[in-house]
């Protein structure tokens, strides 16, 4: 745990208000909680709440959901055990934490599998009535953990939440079932009184969300208030914390996720270019809540098509593509694995288009709910054929945004498919998201051609290689595309050997091209540092902070990180080459590593992490460390 | 569609493009593309309106004979371009040639999908029975027993039947028709471009390298009026030279009888391909030769929503329940907070 207690003690401590007891209040720069319970025990809407709230006192905020690939796992099974992660601080956060400094935990299970992750010294809040023998067993506890001294590292917390809350709700007239259902709400208002936050975010949500049926509302209420005045009652909490304000660029913030900025990305993309926007997908985790959100927006001429297969899901939107509009998929690489085929005649047919992959880990079923980034190659280099693609990747889940947008830039400007690859880390957790000014967005108009007179050729191109887009409708423009090879200009089927070898260069150098169009690669930290840590993707957070811990201890680093993977910024090789030694962590077994050794010859050293989990800060700190004194 | 500007009179040559036909020499697919191409003109629909949509196969070249939009696809994937083309552009006419192989074999899940949505799409399905473009093996729809050049010792496979798939899926359209009875195909693809929803027809197409004559007993002079059986709504189930045969119903299976010694027309089957539920057809689609005469025709064409409508209602729907959406808006996503 690396929260410094700044603490300014009980005599400078404002209570809240309706607070009566007089407990000291202790300052941290951050604080890390994790809830973790029964799948069914409401431990990401905990999360969520708490997180909504710390974003509204004005924290920066980094969240990570950790669920099972089992929907309901046995209750009390390890198996079953859901958990989400939240990280509020007074300083810019880039990652949802390593471990936690609070552990809420709501059975034997949750305890079990979280506690490794618990800061020494830290908090372990326990519903103490699930720690009955059944559930014990279930856990595979020989012992109870909270008899036999295992957690003597740990200030232990063990509340009776299950007889309180029925307790507090009795005469709401609900049945047991129902009522032990707001467990995660008295648990909620326990973290709240205890790092000192407002209730109304969350009261007001739970007016609203359950409006229809009072008697819940007042149940969960009565819970989060009862949480709440537990902590203020009961005098086994002696100090509350309190996490200031952050210093946040000025602006107007959202919680976002990943998948739900890539979504509002691409409407935005489709919006600016005044058109509809077509999503094909078929269902898949983690990137099935990019079609749940986009198929809220009707209203932004969006258009979602919950297609039969993953095939079908690419090749609908590569018809809306020939059709005009702005066509899009989205999938997680076994998905991405079945869209191949229709990936190579998109790059034939020379149509823009946008697939998401949100990577998780493989291969094939592999760790659906788990993050990794080990379809890298697959994008760059999983079809048939020379057939190149260009592939774009989001560092941050607010980023995502950003880069579903410059997708379709990409995509429209050059006539081709573009891949952008998110993973399940970034899907899932939430930063706040700073409302973009219209003036930052960019002009995506795009010009179809109209007859001219002249003949029309479907394979000429601009100025960048791109050829046309003449859609259906247009008079005097009618034409045929299709998977054969194109003879150039025409666009007629054609066999000839020097054709063929011309269109396969043209492609490609179309595609190379766009490395001039793209920002270059910075370098954050120290230019005349030796070691260069290099990343993409979602280690941005862990890669970041990290470079930075090791600079404040005097030492010299820097870390880059690339967004565009093929092709590769243009001066990406210069920047590798400024440095003594460069180091890439990635979640895969090195793909970045070749990828980076095969093209500009750099002795490029991997550290590499398959475990379906992000990299901790210290991992890479560790690393680093062990580089610079190597 | 309303239409405000004259369409222009065009005919069969205007939807011919300057491609060479590079189809074998007496292949069925000639005799289809022309009374396609006579067809479209009498559509009233503007040339760049229409797009031709194919997957892969012999059949599937047909786009490139076409002076329209078109679209030659992968391997069995055409329907679900065509219902990603007719999703995003409802105004436009969507055509989609396919084959058996293409259709039933490889994209036979598109098939399906396409057909339960009722995306208005005309799917002209050429049934020869082989797979030609790869020169020879067996298809979906060989007959058991076919010996071809991947089943030596004939096939062990049970063949499919192209409008009991499309019936089972609910298809509001379908219809089979023949490459050679150049009328009867021009009027049931007249019908087929008519309907609004997903229009499938069967086209038996003969392959005369790899399947010569495979419909032979539909086709020849001396066996279709015996093998063969015209669909007409409203009318009794009549076949033969001299219509003297028909189908009578005996329990809940049809028979052939043939007129007099006491059977009258009126205890024949008569057609309904209007009828709410597909029994019938589902019957007449289950008539094979030799027991029985084929049917050609429309079978079945009733109405139902259209996929594209009710995406297009659904969008308009929320537009009007939160306005149009523009991007200002699309920012303000609840729970905002202001830094300062």
């Amino acid at each position: 745990m690396s929260s410094s207690e700044t603490g300014t003690g009980a005599g400078t401590a404002t209570p809240t208000a309706g607070s009566t007891r007089q407990v000291p209040v202790k300052e941290l720069d951050h604080v890390v909680v994790r809830f973790a319970g029964d799948s069914g025990d409401g431990m990401q809407l905990a999360g969520t709440q708490l997180t909504n709230t710390s974003a509204a006192v004005g924290n920066d905020i980094s969240t990570l959901p950790d669920f099972p690939a089992e929907i309901r796992a046995p209750a009390g099974s390890l198996a079953g055990v859901s958990g989400f992660q939240l990280n509020f601080s007074e300083r810019m956060v880039h990652t949802p934490g390593d471990g936690c400094d609070v552990l809420v935990a709501m059975n034997p299970a949750a305890l079990k599998t979280n506690i490794a992750d618990l800061a020494e010294g830290g908090t372990v809040i326990v519903n103490v009535d699930a720690f009955t023998k059944n559930n014990l067993q279930k856990a595979g506890c020989d012992e109870n953990p909270l008899e036999d001294g295992s957690l003597s590292k740990y200030a232990v917390y063990k509340v009776q939440i299950e007889k309180l809350i029925t307790e507090a709700t009795k005469d709401t007239g609900l049945g047991n079932k129902a009522i032990l259902r707001t467990k995660n709400f008295f648990a909620l208002g326990l973290v709240y009184w205890l790092y000192d936050r407002p209730l109304d975010t969350t009261e007001g949500w739970i007016s609203t969300k359950f409006a229809k049926v009072p008697a819940v509302a007042e149940a969960n209420l009565r819970a989060l208030r009862a949480g709440f005045y537990y902590g203020e009652t009961t005098e086994a909490f002696q100090t509350r914390y309190r996490v200031n304000r952050a210093v946040i660029p000025p602006g107007r913030y959202c919680k976002l996720t990943g998948n739900e900025a890539v979504a509002m990305g691409m409407i935005t993309a489709a919006k600016l270019a005044k058109k509809t926007l077509f999503y094909g997908s078929y269902p898949i985790t983690p990137a099935s809540d990019i079609l749940h959100e986009l198929s809220k927006h009707a209203n932004y001429d969006v258009k979602t098509f919950q297609a039969e297969d993953e095939i079908a899901a690419v090749t609908s939107a590569l018809g809306a593509a020939f059709a005009g509009e702005f066509a899009s998929t989205g999938t997680s690489g076994p998905g991405v694995a079945l869209k191949g085929e229709a990936l190579g005649l998109a790059v034939m047919t020379e149509l823009p288009m946008v697939i998401v992959n949100v990577q998780r880990g493989g291969p094939s079923t592999g760790l659906p709910t788990k993050t990794e980034q080990a379809d890298l190659m697959q994008a760059v280099y999983g079809r048939n054929g020379e057939c190149p693609i260009p592939v774009i990747a989001a560092a941050t889940p607010g980023d995502c945004f950003w880069m579903a947008i410059e997708a379709f830039r990409i995509a429209a400007k050059y006539m081709t498919p573009v891949m952008f690859l998110t993973d399940g880390y970034l899907a899932n957790g939430a930063e706040p998201w700073r409302l973009p000014e219209m003036s930052e967005l960019p002009d995506l108009t795009v010009n179809h051609p109209q007859a001219n007179g002249k003949e029309f050729l479907p394979y000429d191109r601009d100025e960048v290689n791109a050829r046309p887009w003449a859609v259906p409708g247009t008079k005097g423009l009618e034409h045929r595309i299709g998977g054969l090879e194109k003879a150039n200009l025409t666009g007629n089927v054609s066999y000839d050997p020097e054709n063929h070898e011309s269109m396969v260069r043209l492609r490609a150098a179309k595609v190379d091209g766009i490395a001039k169009d793209v920002p270059p690669v910075e370098i954050h930290g120290d230019v005349d540092a030796d070691l260069l840590v290099l990343g993409w993707g979602s280690t941005y957070g862990a890669i970041v902070s990290a470079v930075d811990q090791v600079r404040e201890t005097g030492k010299k680093v820097a870390s880059a990180h690339i967004k565009y993977l093929h092709p590769f910024p243009s001066n990406l090789g210069d920047v590798l080459r400024s440095f003594k030694r460069v180091v890439i962590p990635e979640m895969n077994m090195g793909q970045l590593l070749v990828m980076i050794r095969s093209r500009y010859l750099i002795d490029a050293i991997g550290f590499n992490k398959i475990q379906g989990k992000p990299f901790r800060i210290q991992e890479v700190v560790d690393k680093i460390e062990e580089l610079l004194e190597g | 569609m309303s239409v405000d500007v004259a369409v222009e009179q065009l005919t069969a040559k205007d939807f011919a493009s300057d491609q060479d036909i590079r189809w074998c020499p007496g292949c069925g697919d000639y005799a289809i593309l022309a009374q396609v191409k006579k067809v479209l003109p009498e559509l009233g629909i503007p040339r760049e309106k229409i797009v031709f949509v194919s997957g892969i196969g012999c059949s599937s070249r047909f786009p490139y004979y076409v002076e329209s939009y078109g679209f030659h696809s992968i391997h069995g994937r055409a329907l679900a371009v065509a219902t990603g083309v007719k999703a995003a552009r409802p105004d436009l006419n969507v055509w989609v040639v396919t084959g058996d192989g293409d259709g039933l074999s490889i994209g036979g899940n598109h098939l399906l999908h396409a057909i339960r949505r009722n995306v208005d799409i005309n799917v002209l399905l050429f049934n020869n029975r082989i797979y030609g473009l790869t020169k020879g093996q067996y298809s979906p729809t060989s007959e058991l027993g076919k010996k071809t050049k991947s089943t030596p010792a004939g096939s062990i496979d049970f063949p499919l039947h192209p409008l009991s798939v499309a019936l089972a899926a609910e298809a509001t359209f379908v219809a089979r028709s023949h490459d050679v009875n150049i009328k009867h195909l021009g009027e049931v693809l007249k019908r087929a471009a008519a309907h609004k929803g997903t229009s499938f027809v069967e086209i038996y197409q003969n392959c005369n390298i790899f399947n010569d004559k495979a419909f032979e007993y539909a086709t020849g002079k001396d066996t279709k009026a015996d093998a063969t059986l015209i669909l007409e709504h409203g009318k009794p189930l009549l076949f033969g030279a001299d219509k003297k045969k028909g189908i009578r119903l005996n329990g809940l299976n049809p028979e052939v009888v043939t007129l007099g010694d006491g059977i009258k027309e009126d205890d024949l089957l008569f057609h309904d391909e209007r009828a709410h539920e597909p029994t019938l057809a589902h019957m007449l689609a289950r008539l094979y030769h030799p027991e029985f005469p084929e049917p050609i025709g429309v079978f079945r064409a009733v109405e139902k929503p259209t996929y594209e409508e009710m995406l297009d209602q659904q969008v308009k729907a929320a537009k009007e329940a939160k306005g149009v959406g523009e991007i200002a808006a699309l920012f303000e996503r609840g729970d905002v907070w202001t830094v300062d």
